[in-house]
């Protein structure tokens, strides 16, 4: 019975299978199909939705699969009648792709497809349909080129696979085209540069969790060094030159340290290399062929520096591994713009660097402010350009004597001196506070300029910003101030900062220094206001050398100074009793009318002063003309008097002594 | 010529007193608070100088400058009204009328007598006459003490005004401290120059008193002096016969000896004022 059975099903088998071949080798001719599918209006219905069915001969022609028949692929359409059942299974692709079908089945892809996850991409979503183009051709969508896109259109930031689905990585897209892979690939357009499927496969797609990941933790070193096959060689430090491929479990991953998708071109402990610079440069006594220069190199002066983790090469760069001395070749000069290049740029435009551009051996570079291989971090008070030792560092060419303050022709002298003497220098020198006002604070540490560039910090239109930087309050104060070009639009030169507090010698503003020298400040340019200031109580009191009477700032304010129309000066109606009651508590309306700036040599502003001073000069001249007449007249007179008088005294004594010489004779006297 | 006290002449010569010894005192107050007034005055009025400032510093600053020049203020008023108090305790003490005070041949007051000795001064000034015979008191020292009445009351007036500007700005517009602030100084400047140089020259300077007068400091002048000096008082005195009632022996060596220190101290400032203010009207004046 079971043979019977057997032989039986065996034929069946036999004869199903002749029908497969048969059907094969006379089944219907792509043709057939076209008779109804190139009709552009032709509809069906899939999944319950009306779509179009046509479809365009030529696309398939140029497709990969021209040469295969439809049925091919739609196979439950093979011997089916005309018209065939409306609802079509899906185009298989594992007649012949088996071997991908089988890679694609164990991936994440396919498991989600099969949990009925409607965003989970089958063939078609990534290949396309009719449509598939050689993979060397660059518009195929699966070409190396395109993949970030095609992987980008589900796993870019917002879509919704990256909104709903649970995956571990965030903002894949961006950080890959950031990175070392995604900038060859899109920008220089390096076709065999790392792409998606790269590093997770085409088609094989797992989580790093899964064991048979082309990225698990195991696996990485392998994938890695598909492109990356000597890897180990340059990674002697961490690795040792150890293969990660043979001790995954001990070594850390290519991943620990270059992240997935931000692979960049940083090398996370370098200078590796360095090594084979110091087996000659290390040697206290090796000295240049050409000019007999020390070309020793103190490491440990790198290694403590800002570049403890730039390799000699980064610099020094052009040296060749390849040459038994890779140095042989080096002719050209570090060039610190290679990282530096904002800063570069900056020093281009500034005094130094254009005196740098014409060859002037005075001109500072890099190395002269940050020496060459000893360079400290503006942190570090062993640097240079620590707050601290700014001064000194500038004072180099800049004190006075020294190349650049000999250079220098305008009227800013001993510099450093001055600076030193004021209250920025004796914050900083003195009481060791580093947020003080340096050189650089002012003048910038790589853009200075004189102050005559409009492009300055501390040309006049720039200075009320600058020393804004750390006075911001007072910064604002005078920005809405009489004295702001913000306010104030006149032809006329309106003073900044450096104009009352100088530019060197800025001292406190509470010192007795400051407050005398204030008024010559004002003077300048309101002269006549000034003059009858010293005319006056205040102004006389101020002449002799003291501090406590009130000062132009006292009333007018310092930074705020407002027109008096304004409510808010100190001087208008509303507030000046109050302004007066700072030093005077008992102050009012009509005392407040007293001229702080009166003059008696106006008879039309002051004609009660004038008056009154020629009045008194007039009283003072006349009983001076009259006593004076009389006084003179007088003299000659006396004179003679005086002589009279001496006669008749000599008389006297004549006389006298006669009466004396009575009495010498009369012993009793004595 | 009436006798003249012969005793003693060998030893000391017979001096007549010309002045209390409270106005002699109050005299020296007067020239102490005069001096400070000046001194501390003039170094604000001229405080663009040198000398301002390092005489400001002298005194400790111009706030104790201030003081000073207040508290000599006082001193000065006080001085002012003991003397008043003391001329009508004077008309209590010799039983005058308002009327003989006032216009009595000892008064300080200006009478015909001066009319006339200015006329006659005048004309022997120019050679037209001879010397008059001056009184008690002459027309130019009646004039210094009647300056004294109008310099207090013109200063004085406005120097209150200035210590105390809140006050008088309730009463006074603010400009009144500014024409205050300029008679204060200018009558000052009249004041201390006048003092300094027509003072000194009427009473220690002409030649007969030169180098000084110390008449106002011992208030005894020699009686040989006074003679030739004031013939119409010696005249007075001796037909009333009050001649010897005045008479008094000078004062030791050593007074007079300290007296002149004092004395050419004053002097010395007075001048160095004068000097000073020259310098600093012809040369610095702004």
């Amino acid at each position: 019975m079971t043979l019977k059975i057997k032989i039986k099903s065996s034929l069946q088998i036999f004869l199903i299978l002749q029908i497969f071949l048969v059907c094969k080798i006379f089944g219907q001719e792509n043709s057939d199909c076209m008779t109804c599918h190139e009709d552009k209006t032709l509809k069906g219905t899939r999944y319950g939705k009306t779509i179009s069915v046509f479809l365009n001969e030529k696309i398939l022609k140029g497709s990969v699969h021209s040469e295969v028949d439809c049925i091919q692929c739609h196979v439950d359409l093979e011997g089916s009648d005309f018209p065939h059942d409306e609802n079509v299974k899906r185009a298989k692709c594992n007649n012949c792709h088996d071997d991908i079908q089988k890679l694609y089945d164990g991936s994440l892809h396919a498991k989600a497809f099969s949990r009925g996850d409607r965003l989970a991409p089958i063939c078609q979503d990534c290949h396309g349909a009719h449509d598939i183009i050689p993979v060397n051709n660059l518009k195929s969508v699966v070409a190396p080129i395109n993949v970030p896109y095609l992987c980008g259109k589900c796993h870019k930031e917002g879509s919704p696979v990256q909104l709903q689905r649970n995956i571990a990585q965030t903002h894949i897209l961006e950080n890959y085209s950031e990175s070392i892979h995604g900038e060859g690939l899109l920008r220089k357009g390096l076709v065999v540069t790392a792409t998606c499927a790269s590093c997770h496969t085409a088609h094989e797609i797992l989580p790093h969790t899964d064991s048979k990941s082309s990225i698990a933790r195991k696996n990485i070193a392998n994938t890695c060094a598909k492109c990356h096959a000597e890897i180990e060689l340059v990674h002697r430090k961490v690795i040792k030159g150890a293969l990660w491929e043979k001790e995954v479990n001990v070594l850390p991953a290519c991943v620990d340290c270059h992240q997935p998708h931000k692979a960049r071109r940083v090398f996370y402990d370098q200078g590796m290399a360095d090594a084979d610079c110091l087996t000659c440069h290390e040697k206290k006594d090796l000295r240049s062929s050409e000019n007999g220069r020390s070309l020793y190199v103190n490491y440990s002066e790198i290694k403590n520096s800002r570049h403890t983790s730039i390799a000699c090469s980064q610099c020094h760069s052009g040296v060749k591994p390849s040459h038994t001395r890779p140095c042989d070749e080096l002719t050209a000069s570090v060039d610190c713009a290679s990282c530096h290049t904002s800063i570069q740029d900056d020093f281009e435009k500034s005094a130094h660097g254009i005196l740098a551009a014409k060859q002037d051996p005075n001109a500072p570079t890099c190395k002269e402010c940050h020496s060459n291989h000893n360079v400290l971090g503006k942190l570090d008070p062993k640097s240079p350009i620590f707050p601290i030792n700014i001064p000194t560092l500038c004072g180099k060419c800049h004190r006075e004597g020294e190349k650049a303050a000999v250079r220098y022709k305008g009227t800013e002298r001993e510099i450093i001196t001055n600076y030193t003497e004021s209250i920025h220098g004796k914050g900083l020198m003195k009481s060791g506070l580093t947020v003080t006002a340096t050189c650089t604070d002012c003048h910038t540490s790589h853009k200075e300029l004189p102050h005559t560039d409009p492009a300055s910090s501390v040309n006049s239109a720039n200075i009320a910003a600058t020393c804004g930087n750390c006075h911001h309050g007072i910064q604002e104060k005078f920005e809405q101030s009489i004295h702001s070009p913000l306010v104030s639009k006149t032809d006329k030169k309106l003073p900044t900062c450096e104009n009352c507090h100088s530019a060197h010698k800025i001292k406190r503003a509470d010192s007795e220094g400051f407050k005398l020298t204030i008024m010559n400040q004002c003077g300048n340019c309101h002269k006549q206001i000034a003059d009858t200031y010293f005319d006056t109580y205040h102004g006389k009191v101020t002449q002799l050398g003291y501090t406590k009477t009130a000062k132009c700032y006292d009333c007018h304010g310092a930074h705020d100074i407002l027109p008096v129309e304004n409510p808010l000066s100190h001087l208008n109606r509303k507030n000046v009793v109050e302004t007066c009651k700072k030093c005077h508590p008992n102050a009012n309306r009509q005392f407040a009318g007293y001229f702080t700036h009166a003059t008696h040599h106006d008879p039309e502003k002051y004609p009660w002063l004038f008056w009154t001073f020629w009045g008194m000069t007039g009283l003072l001249v006349g009983t001076f003309v009259i006593a004076g007449l009389h006084t003179l007249l007088w003299l000659p007179r006396s004179l003679k008097w005086r002589r009279e008088l001496k006669r008749r005294q000599e008389e006297n004594n004549n006389q006298s002594q006669l009466e004396d010489n009575n009495n010498a004779g009369n012993p009793d006297t004595k | 010529m009436p006798e003249i006290p012969t005793q003693n002449k060998s030893e000391k010569e017979p001096h007549i007193v010309r002045f209390t010894r409270l106005n002699r005192t109050l005299h020296i107050f007067m020239i102490v608070s005069f001096i400070s007034l000046a001194l501390t005055g003039m170094s604000l009025k001229f405080s663009y100088t040198g000398w301002a400032v390092f005489l400001s510093h002298l005194f400790g600053g111009f706030e104790s400058a201030g003081y000073i020049h207040r508290f000599a203020a006082v001193v000065m008023v006080t001085v002012f009204v003991i003397h008043l108090v003391d001329v009508v305790r004077m008309k209590k003490r010799e039983l005058l009328s308002w009327k003989e005070l006032i216009f009595g041949p000892n008064s300080m007051m200006f009478n015909k007598k001066d009319l006339e000795d200015f006329i006659d001064s005048i004309k022997w000034f120019i050679g037209k006459g001879e010397r008059p015979e001056y009184g008690r008191w002459t027309y130019w020292e009646k004039f210094d003490y009647f300056a004294v009445f109008w310099g207090i009351f013109v200063i004085g007036s406005t120097g209150l005004t200035l210590w105390f500007p809140e006050f008088f700005t309730l009463l006074l517009p603010g400009w009144a401290l500014n024409v205050a602030t300029i008679i204060h100084s200018d009558e000052a400047l009249l004041a201390t120059g006048f003092i300094f140089t027509i003072h000194f020259f009427n009473t220690h300077l002409r030649p007969e008193k030169f180098p000084m007068d110390l008449v106002i400091f011992t208030g005894r002048i020699p009686l040989e002096e006074f003679k030739l000096d004031r013939p119409q008082e010696y005249k007075e005195l001796v037909e009333k016969g009050e001649l010897e009632k005045h008479l008094a022996e000078p004062y030791p060596e050593i007074v007079i000896k300290a007296i002149k220190i004092f004395a050419w101290t004053a002097l010395a400032i007075g001048f160095s004022i004068i000097l000073w203010i020259i310098y600093a009207m012809l040369f610095a004046y702004r």
